[in-house]
């Protein structure tokens, strides 16, 4: 309440609120988690917007994320190149988005673009195997995985083209309550 | 004509890049589309010449398209179709294609679908209809009447109509249409920037000054209600100190062990708002003017923390303190010698109602808010048609993200690998369908184990039930003694306690098909011994000690009795987290090498949480104080259960369905839990003689003559509340609304069914319809992709007619 901080200008926090789920006072502790992560890198002021890229290696290292086997996929999703490096937009979209207050459809729209590992824009069988194996940390047999694999096309595409599209996905998402409280990291 | 011709002979000989032809220009698409219609009529033309062969080949197609290995027909080998440039070409300008512009499918669809949802938005403020409950993301399946058609515009065009939508909404709805936007922070701020509307200039829409006056006003509560909504927030989170224990807690056991913790959460909410009226409109009022005291206060002995009687008998914690008057009032007639001095701008203040009244609101904003969060909880777990897709729910929402340790990830990784196994496994086995007689002997079993545990239960009741009445016959010998008093609480707790670690004991005779049926199970007998319990300590209370007490305040006597049940289940609680959990660990270390920590049982914790509340809602009749007394346990049990969690438990190994169990125990704490306590506390108020020397209702027949002494005061008062006595009689006291209103809820009910039943028909048929038109299309590729097939062969078949003889040609055709 009335605390005078100098890494954004009244404006930007303001932009910052409305454009996301977080209140100024965890914009402010998550901008001091991105500095943490980089403190060489990362200036302390940001009202002339510099152009700051936190290289993927350390997002990957916060400890929120460096036991997720989507890790890589997540920094992926939300940098700006793809590439996994972020910066502060970039990663206070990302838990934004991975917080309590997102809704159903924009978590189902993220996670899809998470699990579609070649970019087609549809999750094909390849993607499938990926994240079963990730999942499982490669603990199933081939047989396995293909099975698990064919039953989830069986049961989620729709239009049976042989890959899941983001309708089919949010389709599967919808009849899948607990989606929300597993697709959700707290910060 | 020609230039059709041209355009057909010019198919391309060497393959193109595939990405090229995914952004083709207006005039690219009027030639494709030219070309399809031209192939169409090529085709017919063919379908004359060469029948049979096109009738092979159609049939060869269709039963391929209706099978389910045209998957495979249709993909080559590493998993990308495998067409020539031209199918490819055609295949890019499908619509759902063109809007996917080369930053891949993201801006251009999520700004036309934005577009649309903002025109929806403000044109149709009604429901949303039933084909909006699956977002999709191509626009062109929406049929809305929008003067343009966002697919061929260009992507600055349609973020100009974006902004343009967004500005003709309220702060607070751009504001929720931003934040659930996918695009990335960077384009929310330039649209924020970009839509806010201009400073100084009026929003001229062509509408009355008034509307648009009111618009404003609307515009300005509601920013102002925003804000005090996120004021609200940061102060709450400020206020509940936990927020990091409890991402510690969803770390390192993920969110199932995390629900139970939530659910402590809630019921403190749930207690801090039944106490605030209770604190308000009694307690602070009677302390401001305490009753003369009558005798001398017994001094503090340490026993009454845990009998509720001694020196805390006589005080604002128990029914029998309050005064049966007017609190405040002025003195109509001044004794001799102006005794009576009225207080400065003293209001008056009837006791007895206000007590009647403040609890009965208070049970009334409890059951509207249990009822709310049951019915929001209710909506998001469970949807129609939600049973089936289990492996793709398994493969796609069983990964909690919370889970931060690297240990607890391990196990996460090992759970989702067993359940993907026991999923295959259950697959396998259902294709092979059990024998009769295993079936019969399984049937046996769970009948023989459900007998056990209802006949336990019986005996529960029975040596409760002959343990009050024993204590009653003791009580009529000889004046009850403090520490006798315990007897009775102490004999209740340890029969909660040991029967269900009974029923878990019988519940390893039977198997179970589905772990989550176990888990239901084993909280419906442990509901039924609680229930059953409890019942019969109502009956002993309000049925025979109101009748053994005649001369005494039983109502102080009833809610000592709660107190010291709270109290004792509080401190068989911490025993058994004590018991159960470290002692078990210990041992079970000792035993074997390897690491077997208890797991943490979450039903039966949380059913202790829904029995303490149930004596809480119970108790509030009599000692308004209780539900302090039942926040000050949940804080402590908090920290107590967090600091065993941590030091001695594991995560359960078997899938829990969080989001269904949240429905499930807040259901139970509506339904038999605040259910019965309305009963009780409905029973008390209507049907059984307060005492009479003690309490606010000391003069009257019953609690309830309160309110209707009350309504004929105000009869006698004046016209001028003459409403307020009819209502009384007429909706209160009659039972004719009671009718009409069952007769409402019967018909909302069936009609709420019957939706449902509609709901259901409607995803069937969707359902084939999507399937059908996906084998449409596959159908229509495969021919698309044989037509150029033919065309390249015909073509090299031509330039080499005069080597090549035609036989071979036509082997070519019959080899697909």
């Amino acid at each position: 309440m009335g605390n005078k901080q100098t890494v954004f200008t009244h404006e930007q926090l303001e932009a910052y609120q409305d454009c996301t789920f977080f209140t100024r006072k965890e914009i402010m502790r998550l901008f001091y988690r991105y500095q943490d992560l980089a403190p060489q890198l990362v200036p302390l002021d940001y009202t002339s917007y510099p152009d700051v890229k936190v290289p993927y290696e350390l997002i990957g290292s916060m400890p929120e994320l460096k036991d997720n086997p989507f890790r890589q996929r997540i920094a992926q999703v939300f940098s700006e190149d793809g590439d996994g490096h972020m910066t502060l937009d970039n990663f206070l979209d990302m838990f934004s988005v991975m917080s309590e207050m997102a809704p159903r459809d924009l978590k189902a729209y993220y996670a899809f673009k998470i699990y579609d590992f070649n970019n087609d824009d549809y999750i094909c069988v390849w993607d499938l195997e990926q994240t079963v194996t990730k999942l499982t940390r490669g603990e199933l047999s081939a047989e396995e995985v293909s099975l698990v694999c064919e039953k989830v096309l069986d049961e989620a595409d729709g239009d049976h083209d042989g890959r899941l599209s983001l309708e089919d996905f949010q389709n599967m998402i919808l009849r899948a309550p607990d989606f929300l409280s597993t697709f959700h990291i707290r910060i | 004509m020609s230039r059709s011709l041209a355009f057909v002979l010019n198919v391309p000989e060497t393959p193109q890049d595939p990405e090229d032809s995914q952004e083709p220009s207006p005039y690219d698409e009027s030639e494709v589309h030219d070309s399809f219609h031209q192939l169409i009529q090529e085709q017919s033309r063919w379908v004359a010449e060469e029948g049979l062969e096109l009738q092979h080949r159609a049939l060869g197609a269709g039963a391929l398209g209706a099978s389910g290995s045209d998957r495979q027909a249709l993909l080559g080998p590493e998993g990308a179709p495998v067409y020539s440039t031209a199918t490819l070409r055609i295949l890019a300008s499908m619509p759902s294609r063109t809007i996917a512009a080369s930053t891949g499918r993201s801006r251009g669809a999520i700004i036309s679908q934005y577009y649309s949802r903002t025109v929806r938005l403000r044109r149709r403020a009604g429901r949303p209809q039933l084909r909006d409950v699956g977002r999709s993301a191509r626009p062109s399946l929406r049929l809305y009447d929008l003067e343009l058609d966002p697919a061929v515009l260009e992507e600055d065009e349609k973020q100009g109509l974006l902004v343009k939508e967004l500005q003709g909404l309220t702060v607070a709805q751009r504001d929720h249409m931003l934040r659930g936007m996918p695009l990335s922070l960077a384009e929310k701020r330039c649209l924020r920037v970009e839509s806010r509307p201009p400073r100084g200039k009026r929003r001229a829409r062509g509408r009355h000054g008034l509307l648009s006056c009111c618009s404003r006003l609307r515009d300005s509560c509601i920013l102002a209600s925003h804000n005090l909504g996120l004021v609200l927030l940061s102060g709450l989170q400020a206020l509940m100190p936990w927020h990091y224990a409890l991402k510690r807690i969803g770390g390192q056991f993920g969110s199932s062990v995390l629900s139970y913790f939530l659910f402590l959460k809630t019921l403190l909410a749930f207690n801090t708002l039944l106490l605030l009226p209770l604190l308000a409109f009694i307690v602070a009022v009677q302390a401001a003017f305490p009753p003369a005291p009558s005798g001398s206060a017994p001094a503090f002995r340490g026993l009454e923390l845990l009998t509720g009687g001694g020196c805390f008998t006589h005080t604002v914690m128990y029914y029998g303190y309050y005064s049966n008057a007017t609190l405040n009032q002025p003195c109509a007639s001044p004794l001799d010698g102006g005794q009576c001095t009225p207080e400065a701008g003293g209001l008056p203040y009837n006791m007895p109602l206000a007590y009647l009244f403040t609890v009965g609101v208070a049970f009334f904003i409890t059951c509207i808010t249990l009822v709310y969060s049951m019915s929001r909880s209710f909506g998001e777990s469970y949807r129609v048609g939600s049973t089936s897709g289990v492996h793709a729910i398994t493969v796609f929402c069983s990964w909690d993200y919370k889970v931060t340790q690297k240990w607890a990830s391990r196990l996460q990784h090992d759970n989702i690998r067993t359940q993907l196994k026991e999923l295959l496994a259950e697959g396998q086995l259902r294709q092979r369908p059990r024998r009769a007689c295993g079936r019969l002997q399984q049937g046996a079993v769970l009948g023989l184990v459900w007998l056990l545990c209802l006949g336990t239960t019986l005996v529960c009741a029975l040596a409760v039930y002959t343990f009050s009445e024993l204590v009653i016959q003791q009580s009529r010998v000889s004046a009850e003694r403090d520490g006798a008093l315990l007897a009775l609480p102490l004999v209740v707790c340890l029969l909660n306690l040991g029967a269900p670690y009974l029923f878990r004991v019988l519940a390893v005779l039977e198997r179970h098909d589905s772990p989550v049926l176990e888990v239901y199970v084993a909280i419906c007998r442990n509901l039924i011994l609680k229930v059953v319990i409890l019942g019969i300590l109502c009956y002993h209370w309000l049925g025979r000690r109101v009748g053994t007490l005649k001369d005494q305040c039983w109502e102080d006597f009833v809610g000592q009795e709660l107190y010291r049940l709270m109290v004792m289940d509080f401190i068989f609680t911490l025993l058994d987290t004590l018991l159960g959990e470290l002692v078990w660990r210990l041992i079970s270390e000792k035993r074997s090498q390897r690491k077997g920590k208890p797991e943490f049982d979450i039903a039966g914790n949380v059913l202790e949480l829904i029995y303490g509340q149930t004596l809480t809602w119970l108790g509030v009749l009599f000692s308004p104080l209780l539900p302090a007394m039942q926040i000050i346990k949940l804080l402590f049990l908090f920290y107590v259960k967090k600091t065993s969690l941590m030091a001695n438990c594991q995560a359960p190994r078997r899938p829990w369905k969080a989001s269904h169990m949240s429905t499930v125990f807040i259901s139970l704490l509506c339904f038999p839990s605040f259910l019965g306590a309305a009963v009780f506390l409905c029973y008390a108020i209507w049907q059984v003689k307060p005492s009479s020397i003690c309490g606010p209702f000391r003069t009257l027949d019953t609690m309830y003559e309160a309110g209707k002494v009350w309504v004929r005061h105000l009869e006698k008062a004046g016209p001028g509340v003459s409403w307020l006595p009819w209502i009384h009689r007429y909706l209160v006291e009659s039972a004719f609304p009671i009718y009409l209103a069952s007769a409402l809820l019967l018909a909302v009910i069936y009609l709420n069914i019957q939706v449902v039943k509609g709901q259901r028909k409607v995803i069937c048929l969707l359902k084939e319809q999507l399937s059908n038109e996906g084998e449409d299309k596959i159908f229509l590729i495969n021919k698309l992709q044989r037509i150029y097939e033919r065309k390249e062969r015909s073509r090299v078949g031509r330039t080499e007619e005069a080597v090549m003889p035609p036989a071979v040609f036509t082997d070519d055709w019959d080899a697909q």
